[in-house]
């Protein structure tokens, strides 16, 4: 709770990591061709490189502040529960990388005029799950990665082939639900899996957090 | 017995290997449909066996590891790992050497190779974790093994639709030299990767010991950092 109320206040990391994506959603706008097919074909790659790419800076830098203030020594001392502390950061993190999805998305379909509302539910469904499963495993892995050297650069190095299968899932479920031939059955079928990847990565991150992150 | 047990397990591993060599060039019969190519098989498959092997021990040992927090854990994980990314480089040069000559490409984006190369990937990253994160990676390394090891049957549920890699069920068909030969194969590796294990636990080992009187010494003074 407390990240979300330091973030509401400063802004920072909303503020940077938003116009982050937006910058993405530019470069990709050069990168790709603007045919009609190739935007169709590449939009839920696009969606989910973004989330990924300015997740991880969200989350890097989430954790950094921790590190400058040595609160997180404070935070785990303190008499609320660890889990809680565990909770508060997945929590702040997913309502960060929604909020990018939230803003890159229509940023895509306004320049690219990529079909991103063609089943809104589905789409927000997916990415909705894709950035509670991107929170719970790059919590875990951020917390690990504070006491380290050379934290910037090995993060997304453990974090993105742990991940493979939520993006995997993720552009499946996507890509299903969009233009050229939506399949709603095909993508409730990738949602159900973000949904158990996201499940199991909360077992595993609630069994594993506290012997990985106490020193 | 410590010192001779690496030297004899690496002369029955030669061993193995020369009888392997000779199993599989002259003993076994050509097979019907792919000739020459087949012959791989015979390292490849079992270089694969060793690396979920090599996985496996790495994710128990970290489990372990984190339970207890005795570094011998830690040393056998970290031997495991490496072992798991050298027999992982095997396992994907042969088989795209067999995919080359057989589906005439290097590579198909099919459930196992893509999940043998998500899984080398993994273990890739925690050989960079130990070797560049400084203090405290042993944890950090132990927590990527635990979600890796959760996460390869999800990696592999992801990508499994249209499966044409080679069926192990084949394996009850084949002619008995191809079997013996097969199966000698896999002990030659096994008894290579467990004397491999065992000299990089050693030196794991002895690293971490040499760093930890390292440690000693500075902090009575007798070093300077």
């Amino acid at each position: 709770m407390k990240d979300l109320r330091v973030e509401l206040r400063s802004r920072e990391i909303l503020y940077t990591t938003g116009f982050f994506a937006v910058l993405l959603v530019v470069v990709f706008s050069f990168a790709f061709p603007h045919d009609e097919i190739a935007v169709a074909g590449a939009t839920p790659g696009m969606l989910w490189v973004i989330m990924a790419f300015a997740g991880t800076v969200g989350l890097g830098r989430a954790f950094d502040r921790e590190r400058e203030g040595d609160t997180m020594r404070a935070l785990l001392l303190s008499p609320a529960p660890r889990l809680a502390v565990f909770f508060g950061k997945a929590l702040a993190i997913t309502a960060l990388v929604a909020t990018v999805a939230a803003i890159s998305a229509p940023l895509l379909a306004l320049l690219l005029q990529a079909p991103v509302f063609v089943n809104p539910l589905e789409v927000a469904v997916a990415l909705a799950l894709g950035a509670i499963g991107f929170a719970l495993v790059g919590s875990v892995f951020a917390a690990m990665l504070l006491r380290t050297r050379s934290r910037d650069v090995l993060l997304p190095v453990v974090l993105y082939p742990i991940l493979v299968p939520l993006f995997i899932a993720g552009t499946h479920a996507t890509a299903e639900a969009l233009p050229p031939v939506p399949n709603l059955d095909a993508a409730w079928y990738w949602i159900q899996f973000l949904a158990v990847y996201d499940a199991i990565f909360f077992g595993v991150a609630l069994w594993t957090f506290e012997s990985l992150v106490i020193e | 017995m410590k010192r001779v047990l690496v030297p004899i397990l690496a002369a029955l591993a030669a061993i193995g290997l020369a009888l392997t060599v000779w199993g599989i060039f002259v003993i076994t019969p050509m097979e019907q449909n792919l000739f020459y190519s087949q012959k791989i098989f015979y390292w490849h498959v079992p270089n694969a066996f060793m690396l979920f092997l090599a996985v496996f021990v790495c994710g128990i040992a970290s489990i372990a590891f984190l339970r207890k927090r005795d570094h011998r854990y830690d040393d056998l994980g970290l031997a495991a790992a490496e072992l798991s990314v050298l027999y992982g480089a095997i396992v994907l040069v042969t088989g795209s050497i067999w995919a080359r000559a057989a589906w005439s490409t290097w590579w198909v984006w099919e459930p196992r190779l893509v999940t043998s190369l998500l899984l080398w990937l993994i273990m890739v990253g925690y050989v960079l974790v130990r070797r560049f994160a400084g203090a405290g990676a042993e944890r950090l390394a132990a927590g990527l093994a635990i979600f890796g090891m959760v996460d390869v049957p999800l990696i592999y549920k992801g990508v499994s639709a249209g499966d044409r890699h080679p069926q192990a069920k084949v394996v009850q068909t084949l002619d008995p030299s191809m079997k013996l030969t097969f199966w000698l194969s896999v002990l030659t590796f096994l008894i290579l990767f467990v004397a491999l294990l065992l000299t990089r636990i050693q030196s794991a080992r002895a690293e971490r010991q040499l760093r930890e009187i390292h440690d000693r010494g500075l902090d009575l003074g007798l070093l300077e950092s």
